[in-house]
């Protein structure tokens, strides 16, 4: 079975957010991080400038090179919610992003890497580190990215799909494992 | 089904409708005893689990506010979750992984075998091992356990695939694809297992055993259960005479209720079943329930648990089947020149997608992380499952100044790890290590521990009085009509996965209970 379960961007479209489909229709992710553009329509509570230093900051907690801005952006857009939801958490995002300065951005990923050391023990980094992880690797662009093919009862699970298609080392005898079902 | 009057004295409550709750509930109505089942959580069905990881977690997890402490690793890596078990319908066995082996012998006799092991509160089964096994043959049948009574067993994934493989490179021999309450053919009305590897989220094929939709039904259909969802038990209350006759909740609406009881049975996990006790304090009991031992909440046991990850140059597509049908044995022995006592499997273990980075490495960020993750489709997983010891100090308790949505005081874990504890993890995790590295794995690395689904011993069985608060039965030695009827019960952990051992205490318990109340006693 084909290792990759092959997402087509313009099915993923449809079905995502109004916020993706500004920001991967225009092309170019990084160009989009300019304030005024896809974030300016979407967010509710963070600025532009905000949003855009966060989602450096959720590249540096999970740096997947080629891994689409999209995913990315998801994270983001959670965090914005959270955010409009909670004067605190707000307040809490503000501070951090303006903790990091307006040069982080644009610097080095070592030199971010440290900025984000220094603060790992905050609310911020550690609400920044838990959003990204649950939020980076729980959305059909990750699912693409990782090789990941989820629920499959709809598609009769495994069995018939893969389960046991591993080559590269011998085959169990029967009396340890067991046949397929009839 | 049935209704019951709150005011019928007649009938057995049951707090909780997992293995314990659930299967004593089909074993008392079977028998013509009226049962009140309360159940706090809502009623799933394979229609309804949800697949997707998240949102699943979300339908079927106890998330009520609790606080921990202690060393473990838990408190510092899941901090608010201490423990990943479920509040729905069918209780744990809707998130469990089916993994059904028996206690061995001399695992029931902890304390004659282990001898003095100093700051452990050891002790050995009120119970012999012929006694139970009885039971296990029973359980066995009822849940469909794979390689017993000719059933057959799961073929072998591709995760399975690497485990055999490194574990023969070692030299273990007893390595199979598990003793696993998961149909690998068609049986009991329900379908076969389709390898979905979603068996955390609710087997939407039923393949999986869960009382959910086995026992709970069953008991139905009988005539004599009054099944209440949504239904959190507040206190058990008694009379002056020392007995309990009733249980307050809260209904759906959230309207205080009081069912009146002959007989109580507390089966909510290992966690909320001591809590329950203790909120039940009076003016006759003032430690709570069932107390005087000062035993209730203590000697909380979860067994060792944690990952290994190994990452092979080609894939394993670790997802793809059963999460845990695999298993090494060989590690199921006593032997002190280890370095511990006790023993421990080895267990297959997958993580999904969303799952993997929250709950397999709970603390990790930045590259080497991210390079971890990149290497997804070629990670396969071990998970150990050993025993832990028992100490007094490892408790559950109420803390005084954190409430629940109720109000009331929140349950607190505390977990000192016992130097066995982590001789035993480390040990295992090292033999785990090796079965990856013989076969050439690029990357081997530890998990956490996580949060504990095996919350057992807090509610202990034992010969002595001052030692637990149960005798053999599960029925309390304080009270003689109220009964703890899940993994609390048992006298220590033991290595095997506890269900099948709940299962089998809990068809042991119900003959007894009608017995008991057949001859008036209770």
């Amino acid at each position: 079975m084909d290792p990759l379960t092959t997402l087509h961007r313009r099915e993923f479209l449809k079905t995502s957010t109004g916020l993706l489909t500004g920001l991967v229709a225009a092309g170019s992710s990084l160009a989009l991080l300019a304030p005024g553009r896809a974030w300016a329509v979407d967010l509710t509570a963070l600025s532009s400038a905000e949003a855009a230093t966060l989602l450096v900051v959720a590249r540096t907690i999970a740096p997947h090179d080629k891994l689409d801005d999209a995913a990315y952006a998801l994270v983001i857009q959670a965090v914005d919610g959270d955010a409009s939801k909670d004067d605190k958490t707000r307040q809490m995002i503000r501070e951090g992003v303006a903790s990091l300065g307006a040069g982080f951005p644009g610097s080095p990923e070592s030199e971010r890497v440290e900025a984000l050391k220094k603060m790992e023990a905050s609310g911020f980094f550690q609400s920044m580190r838990l959003k990204t992880l649950q939020v980076l690797y729980s959305n059909p662009i990750a699912y693409a990215y990782f090789g990941y093919e989820g629920e499959a009862f709809s598609k009769g699970g495994y069995l018939f799909r893969g389960f046991n298609d591993l080559r590269w080392l011998p085959e169990v005898p029967l009396a340890d494992s067991g046949a397929l079902p009839a | 089904m049935a209704r019951i009057d709150l005011h019928d004295e007649g009938a057995v409550v049951i707090i909780g409708s997992g293995a314990g709750g659930g299967t004593l509930a089909h074993e008392l109505t079977r028998r013509g005893i009226p049962v009140v089942l309360l159940e706090a959580g809502k009623r799933q069905s394979t229609a309804t689990f949800s697949q997707v990881p998240g949102e699943a977690f979300q339908q079927l997890t106890w998330l009520d506010t609790r606080t921990q402490s202690g060393s473990w690793g838990v408190a510092r890596d899941f901090p608010g979750l201490p423990s990943w078990h479920c509040k729905t319908a069918g209780g744990t066995t809707v998130h469990w992984t089916a993994s059904t082996p028996r206690l061995e012998p001399w695992e029931l006799r902890a304390k004659s075998t282990y001898g003095h092991v100093p700051g452990t509160s050891l002790i050995d089964w009120p119970i012999s091992y012929p006694e139970l096994k009885n039971y296990y043959l029973l359980a066995e049948r009822r849940l469909g356990v794979t390689r017993r009574n000719g059933v057959p067993g799961l073929p072998a994934s591709n995760n399975f695939k690497v485990m055999y493989a490194g574990a023969k490179k070692l030299g273990y021999k007893r390595v199979h694809t598990g003793h696993m309450a998961i149909n690998s053919r068609s049986r009991d009305g329900r379908g076969f297992c389709i390898q979905q590897g979603f068996c955390v989220q609710g087997c939407k094929m039923g393949a999986k055993w869960s009382t959910l939709y086995t026992e709970i039904p069953s008991a139905e259909a009988t005539g004599k259960l009054d099944l209440r969802i949504e239904c959190r038990a507040m206190r058990i209350e008694h009379g002056a005479n020392g007995r309990v006759n009733a249980v307050v909740y809260r209904d759906s609406q959230g309207q205080e209720q009081r069912q009146k009881a002959r007989l109580v049975c507390v089966a909510g996990n290992g966690i909320e079943t001591p809590r329950l006790l203790l909120l039940s304090e009076s003016a006759k009991f003032p430690q709570g329930l069932a107390n005087s031992s000062d035993q209730v909440g203590r000697n909380y046991c979860h067994q060792i648990v944690g990952y290994v990850w190994g990452i092979f140059d080609q894939p394993v597509y670790s997802w793809r089947g059963a999460t845990v049908a695999g298993v090494v044995e060989d590690e199921v022995f006593n032997d002190p020149k280890r370095g511990f006592v006790g023993g421990y499997r080895i267990e297959l273990v997958a993580l999904d997608l969303p799952t993997m980075p929250q709950v397999g490495l709970p603390y990790g960020w930045g590259r080497d992380f991210a390079s971890i993750m990149e290497e997804y489709r070629n990670i396969a997983g071990l998970l150990i499952n050993g025993e832990d010891m028992p100490r007094a100090e490892n408790r559950i308790t109420l803390n005084p100044e954190v409430k629940d949505a109720f109000g009331l005081p929140a349950a607190n874990v505390h977990v000192d790890e016992h130097p066995n504890d982590q001789a035993l993890r480390k040990h295992a995790q090292g033999q785990m290590s090796k079965m990856y590295a013989a076969l050439g794995a690029k990357r081997i690395f530890p998990g956490p521990s996580l949060p504990a689904t095996h919350n057992t011993c807090s509610a202990r069985m034992s010969a002595e009085p001052r030692d637990g608060v149960t005798n053999g039965w599960g029925q309390t030695h304080d009270i003689p009509n109220l009964f703890i009827s899940d993994g609390s019960m048992m006298s220590t952990p033991g290595s095997a996965n506890p269900t099948l051992t709940i299962v089998a205490l809990v068809l042991r318990q119900a003959e007894y209970i009608s017995r008991q109340m057949a001859a008036g006693k209770i």
